[in-house]
């Protein structure tokens, strides 16, 4: 058994014993163990290395306030910078220090401790300003060196997400909280307590204290079952509450929950009430080299030899400026340490806090000045605190307590605003922003019969009973003298110890001029990283109001930030495993296009369509290539199923029609479908599409594929907050109607040999035209629109039959050579029209005249959205950019996107190329510009200025085939 | 994440929700204000330091369009639809 280890006493199991790995040493723990009392039981004690100076450094905290130990894990466990002291040791563990390398014993980084003067804060905003920290950071970030984040995520288990809602969350199972979850929950609130602890009981795990007159422990089992008892009761260990959000929204983390293959759990809680139960962190005493290794929080070792059984040293000196530390000596001495003194700044020591230690050496109003060793602490050197002589005593512990501050972040987070508090010198919760409360030591109450009176209270008035009793229990009365720094001795004195922030660099951030705690934070780092100044960041406040004369109370403290310690990536994502946040949307034919070797990608809007069916040895340009003839010179099928559809019902739907397009649709006549398009009320296009009329009160819109989300919204916000008393009833029929469009000159030869119960000549279904009936046996509408510009037949049906029609339309098709058509075809036919496309031709700048749609806008109607904003602009502006066609000159492919320049020079853009294709039927690149007045300087040249080249372009209508439209009338 | 009244749901999260916006004025018909009126009107959104009225669209719910007020500095919902529990 190792040296350190107690040989009873403890939460551990000594017949469980586990071998872990750290820094390449094999070495044995217990369960029950963290991975720090695992590594002080072992007597390893320069456990790290430190951020900047690269000091060595021990173990310094006991829970989530370690600001020194940060360890990355490896194997299984893969993660970084987590502090030992929250690493539940496991059989197998494998972990080893940040921040040095290649061992914190042989540290290379260690040359900053010799040019440390050199290196104040502040000093790399001032070195490395010059031509730009970009150039330096990379080399900065390694050397600064916190773990590197894992590879992958891990392989075995995953993460997930919960939603939860109660009466009443309780953060913190200590004595406050335990006792507020019991006094709720007895009374039949639903109640959800969560502790970041492996087991209940919070800060009675660490001391020797009774409850009802026997040890407190007892009294925690009895809860913990009671609770367990309780449906109406989630109790939660290994878990943090880490955010706290607005209208009572908290995120929980619960960690290694009791599911086989879940890693981690966040719960999303939204509770009615909020206990803030969190318990205090024990403050620093800032002394020069008071981050030597065995330099210790007296809470901390308090808790090594009570929870743990384990002995942080053998030979003790406590320094202190409160009560509490004295209990921390009565028990350290009873573990079998011997206690050379305690050194305590107060002149008066209150005699109930001596009497606990009567064989112990206290020297009152002393100070420790420095503590002596290099790598670990050998001895410290101690003053009067009013000045006088100095004097050594050897010891390898150094316990030293500061002071409680209440953890105040989760309240804080609330926006719950703070005080201080010149009894307790520290800031305590004030006044409540959401429906919260707070408890225990976190409110301030630091004896045990306050701390349970107070959960008791406000588990009570949670749920509206009577105060219960409180069972008895003896403290410390605690009582505090303030000392923020001390002022004599040498050597570098640090507020924040996971930062390497010392007194000196507070007082360089003062005397350059960031005066405000905030200004301080930011210049010197003090307070951020991992623990968030857990330990450090009152005492950071304390040394700027030394410093300024002036109160706490008006510096204020530094925003408290979430997550109050760190969450990993993987509890916030959830069990999201795809590459994508939201799904993909599929029309029923995904399985045939992909086994027909489609090229499938998404095409807006989150579908997932087929961009071109290459075949074997065909390069993409080649397959889109043939595509495109297919449709021009025989037939194609396309599936335009994510096209978006909506049916309107009521009797003023064409008013509403009326109002939205820019263009009359209530003159159309049922059967027939017209073009129009939709502006916003401050007259940019938002969307372009068919509307057809079924009935006198029964329509169908089609928008955009990619806007119809955004229309649906647009639709219903009109109609019910601009038209609450019109009869219009809008439905989302997308995925209710799919379609087949079949395309090409070929396109009613394959109709005929589907066979169809409607008539499909020209005369009695024409260009806008639809029909109901049947297409291969299958109710269908059949549409004449046309988005290729050739005689196209859209074949909509329900989706359950769109596999057979297709199927259907394929041994049809197959004497006329039919073949499926990608979107990438689609786009090059459309260009080759000079049909708009959102997106493209359409960027928020261009209005309907721009784009050569003039006719669109309605001069009879008054009033519809958009018009007066479109008239408002026009009249106020020339150099309109408007839509026009260019054939590259020479013949060449130019990047969509590409500026126009006049001249091609390096001058202000004249426009923009907005599409460029290869056009089959005139066998060369074809595109589709906005050009600054392109209307009239059809025949003109002009310039696409690219990176490496400029390409010349002769500007052409923007219709590039058959530009009076016979074949998609045909 | 706001916890957002419902009239027809309930109070539900603001992930079920789609921001609609701060409630401008009534539209008033084109025709009879001047221009620089309608300009004003299309362009400028109330935007206040404390509450404003605003538009939420229950999307993933019942599809209702709903108005609240809503402190910018807090997010406290300082009234809710008038019919909402
Ligand atoms: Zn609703």
């Amino acid at each position: 058994m190792p040296s350190n280890r107690m040989d009873t006493g403890g939460r551990i199991d000594r017949d469980r014993p586990l071998s872990f790995t750290f820094n390449g040493r094999r070495l044995q723990g217990f369960a029950g163990d963290t991975l720090a009392s695992a590594l002080l039981a072992n007597g390893v004690r320069l456990t790290a290395r430190s951020f900047k100076y690269h000091r060595p450094r021990g173990i310094v905290g006991a829970g989530v306030e370690e600001p020194s130990t940060l360890v990355e894990l490896l194997g299984d466990d893969a993660s970084g910078n987590r502090p030992a002291t929250t690493v539940p040791l496991r059989d197998g563990l494998i972990a080893k220090s940040v921040n040095c390398w290649p061992s914190p014993g042989f540290d290379m980084g260690a040359i900053n401790q010799l040019i440390g003067r050199f290196i104040p804060a502040g000093f790399y905003y001032k070195t490395f300003k010059w031509p730009g920290w970009h150039l330096y950071e990379p080399t900065i970030r390694k050397a600064a060196g916190l773990a590197a984040a894992p590879a992958a995520p891990p392989e075995q288990g995953h993460f997930e997400s919960r939603f939860a809602h109660c009466d009443l969350l309780i953060a913190g199972a200590g004595p406050a909280g335990l006792m507020a979850a019991l006094t709720a929950g007895r009374a039949g609130l639903r109640v959800m307590i969560a502790d970041e602890a492996t087991e209940a009981g919070g800060s009675l795990l660490n001391r020797r204290l009774t409850i009802g007159g026997t040890p407190a422990l007892g009294w925690v089992k009895a809860v913990v079952d009671e609770l367990a008892t309780l449906p109406n009761v989630t109790h939660l260990q290994n878990t943090t509450v880490w955010a706290y959000r607005e209208h009572n929204y908290l995120m929980v983390n619960e960690r290694a929950p009791d599911n086989p293959g879940l890693l981690e759990r966040n719960w999303r809680v939204r509770a009615g009430q909020v206990i803030c139960a969190t318990g205090a962190i024990e403050r620093m005493l800032v002394f020069g080299n008071n981050d030597r290794p065995g330099v210790m929080l007296a809470s901390a070792a308090q808790t090594y030899v009570n929870r743990y059984g384990v002995r942080p040293g053998q030979r003790a000196v406590v320094f202190t400026n409160n009560n509490s530390a004295y209990a921390v000596a009565a028990d350290l001495a009873a573990a079998g340490i011997t206690v050379a003194a305690i050194i305590d700044n107060r002149t008066d020591v209150p005699e109930e806090a001596r009497t606990l230690v009567e064989d112990v050496d206290v020297l009152a109003g002393h100070v420790v000045t420095g503590a002596r060793g290099a790598r670990q602490v050998r001895g410290v050197t101690i003053a009067p605190v009013d000045g006088g002589a100095s004097r050594q005593i050897s010891c390898d512990l150094l316990a030293h307590s500061g002071g409680w501050n209440p953890a105040v972040h989760l309240w804080s987070q609330s926006r719950g605003n703070l005080r201080y508090d010149d009894t307790l010198t520290s800031f305590l919760p004030d006044q409540a922003a959401q429906d919260a409360t707070s408890v225990g030591a976190a409110n301030g109450q630091m004896i045990l019969a306050d701390a349970l009176g107070s959960g008791a209270r406000a588990g009570a008035d949670a749920a509206g009973i009577t105060m219960p009793d409180i069972p008895t229990s003896a403290d410390l009365t605690y009582a505090i003298t303030p000392l923020w720094r001390v002022e004599q001795g040498r050597g570098k004195a640090f507020l924040d110890i996971q930062n390497d922030v010392t007194v000196d660099d507070v007082h360089l951030a003062l005397r350059e001029g960031y005066d405000n705690v905030e200004h301080v934070k930011r210049y010197t780092t003090g307070g951020m990283g991992i623990d968030q100044g857990k330990t450090g960041n009152i005492n950071i406040i304390g040394t700027v109001a030394m410093q300024q004369g002036a109160p706490l109370e008006e510096l204020g403290t530094t925003t408290f930030r979430s997550p109050y310690t760190p969450v990993s990536f993987g509890a916030i994502g959830g069990l999201r495993e795809d590459s994508v946040v939201l799904p993909y949307r599929h029309t029923p034919l995904t399985a045939w296009n992909i086994k027909n070797e489609a090229f499938m990608y998404e095409s807006g809007a989150r579908w997932r369509r087929p961009g071109y069916f290459p075949q074997p040895g065909e390069s993409f340009q080649e397959t889109v290539n043939r595509e495109c003839r297919i449709v021009r010179n025989g037939v194609g099928v396309y599936d335009g199923s994510p096209l978006g559809t909506f049916e309107f019902k009521g009797r003023d739907v064409g008013r509403f029609l009326d109002h939205i397009y820019t263009n009359i649709m209530s003159t159309l006549k049922p059967g027939h479908g017209r073009y129009g398009l939709m502006l916003s009320d401050d007259g940019l296009i938002i969307d372009d599409g068919v509307a057809l009329r079924l009935s006198e009160h029964r329509w169908i819109v089609s928008t955009s594929t990619g806007h119809a989300d955004a229309m649906n919204s647009h639709f219903e916000e009109l109609l019910q907050t601009q038209f609450p008393d019109w009869n219009v009833f809008v439905t989302t029929v997308t995925s209710q109607w799919n379609n087949a469009t079949i395309c090409g000159p070929l396109a009613r030869n394959v109709m005929q040999a589907l066979g169809t119960d409607i008539d499909i000549s020209p005369a009695a279904l024409p260009f806008m035209g639809f029909a109901d009936g049947h297409v291969a046996g299958i109710p269908a509408r059949l549409v004449r629109v046309s988005f290729t510009g050739e005689l196209s037949f859209e074949v909509n049906v329900a989706p359950r039959h769109l596999p057979a029609l297709w199927d259907k339309i394929m041994t049809a098709g197959a004497p006329f050579n039919i073949a499926p058509i990608g979107s990438e075809a689609n786009h090059v036919l459309r260009v080759e029209k000079g049909f708009l496309s959102l997106g493209h031709e359409v960027d928020g700048t261009v209005d309907p005249y721009d784009l050569g749609l003039g006719w669109v806008m309605s001069k009879k109607k008054t009033d519809y959205l958009g018009k007066h904003a479109v008239a408002i602009r026009r009249s106020g502006t020339t150099n309109r950019r408007e839509l026009v066609g260019i054939l590259p000159q020479p013949d060449q492919m130019i990047p969509e996107g590409a500026p126009l320049t006049p001249g091609g020079e390096r001058r202000p853009t004249e426009g923009l190329v907005t599409a460029c294709v290869y056009s089959t039927v005139h066998d060369r690149w074809v595109g589709l510009a906005l050009l600054e007045n392109g209307h009239s300087r059809h025949g003109e040249t002009v310039h696409a200025r690219l990176k490496d080249k400029v390409i010349a372009a002769r500007v052409t209508p923007p219709i590039h085939y058959d530009a009076v439209g016979e074949r998609l009338r045909s | 994440m706001m916890n957002i009244p419902c009239p027809f749901c309930g109070s539900r999260n603001e992930a079920e929700f789609a921001f609609g916006g701060p409630v401008k004025p009534d539209r008033s018909d084109p025709n009879t204000v001047s221009e620089e009126e309608w300009v004003a009107y299309l362009t400028q959104v109330p935007n206040p330091l404390g509450p404003v009225q605003e538009r939420w669209w229950h999307v993933k719910g019942c599809g209702m369009w709903l108005t609240i007020w809503r402190d910018t500095r807090t997010h406290d919902i300082v009234e809710g639809p008038a019919d909402a529990e």
